[in-house]
């Protein structure tokens, strides 16, 4: 069972993804912000985690890549927009296996009696491009009215 | 073989009468007059809903004598699954390791850091 919520309109180059963590906010800014802990849960475990660059300021830049136990890395970079703080930040996202194709990922953190949500809104340059994150094994993705999608998905799937 | 439109895909099953349409066609082939029967909705409505699905490639039509078929293709249900799953799946994967990092560093602001498969470079 999963908390974290998967929401990309169809006909809308969006992505949006949000969970909430039994952690103040401070500490959720930490996790995503120390290069010491991004690593420690940023993507699958199978993957190593390498950051080269985390610059986390207005203009900084970040690089990081993903090695697969085949040797297979994966590179991703982008630069920090406005003033990271707490309630969040804004960054470019750029896959090297697609160059050119750019996502803008704004990063919301919200916090409620010591309860966190994590709120990630990607905006892509075209369906296609958000469609194809996915298909080259990170990504970002999906529709309003999952649930009833995921239902209906499990019931048709096992009869066909 | 077309690759699947997962945008027309996700945009056909956004309707919930097209979804009911496909529930109904996984008990097999039906007509247009069979498919429309449960539904309060003329044949020309129901016709334009057919069109959609064939569009997206969740369904495809044949003719049987006079009668239209209309038949539930499996292959891009299955790819808009998969696409979300491997999506979702990455997902909480993170986040599940999110959670567990933030339990540790609220038991222990300075934990030795947790280095399994992860190294940072400097």
């Amino acid at each position: 069972m999963s908390d974290t919520k998967v929401q990309a309109p169809a006909g809308i180059p969006f992505i949006d993804v949000t969970r909430e963590f039994e952690a103040p906010r401070d500490l959720v800014f930490r996790a995503f912000t120390d290069p010491d802990l991004l690593v420690q849960w940023l993507g699958p475990q199978k993957y190593e985690m390498v950051i080269e660059t985390y610059d986390v300021r207005a203009g900084g830049s970040w690089r990081y890549l993903h090695r697969d136990a085949d040797g297979n890395e994966y590179g991703f970079h982008g630069v920090f927009h406005g003033d990271p703080s707490p309630e969040g930040f804004v960054q470019t996202f750029e896959f090297e296996g697609a160059p050119g194709h750019v996502a803008l990922d704004q990063l919301i953190l919200t916090e409620v009696d010591g309860r966190t949500t994590v709120h990630t809104h990607s905006v892509y340059q075209s369906i296609e491009a958000r469609n194809a994150m996915v298909e080259n094994g990170m990504a970002e993705g999906m529709n309003e009215g999952f649930n009833r999608l995921d239902a209906l998905l499990g019931r048709l799937v096992p009869v066909a | 073989m077309q690759p699947t439109n997962l945008d027309a895909v996700f945009g056909a099953l956004a309707d919930p009468t097209r979804r009911a349409i496909l529930a109904r066609l996984t008990a097999g082939d039906r007509t247009v007059a069979e498919i429309a029967a449960p539904f309060a909705m003329s044949q020309p409505a129901i016709s334009r809903h057919l069109k959609v699905l064939e569009g997206a490639g969740l369904i495809t039509r044949s003719r049987r004598a006079t009668a239209r078929l209309s038949h539930l293709e499996a292959a891009p249900l299955r790819d808009a699954t998969e696409w979300l799953a491997k999506y979702q799946a990455w997902w909480d994967e993170s986040h599940g390791r999110l959670d567990a990092l933030l339990a540790r560093l609220q038991a222990d602001p300075n934990p030795p850091p947790d280095r399994t498969g992860s190294q940072p470079t400097e």
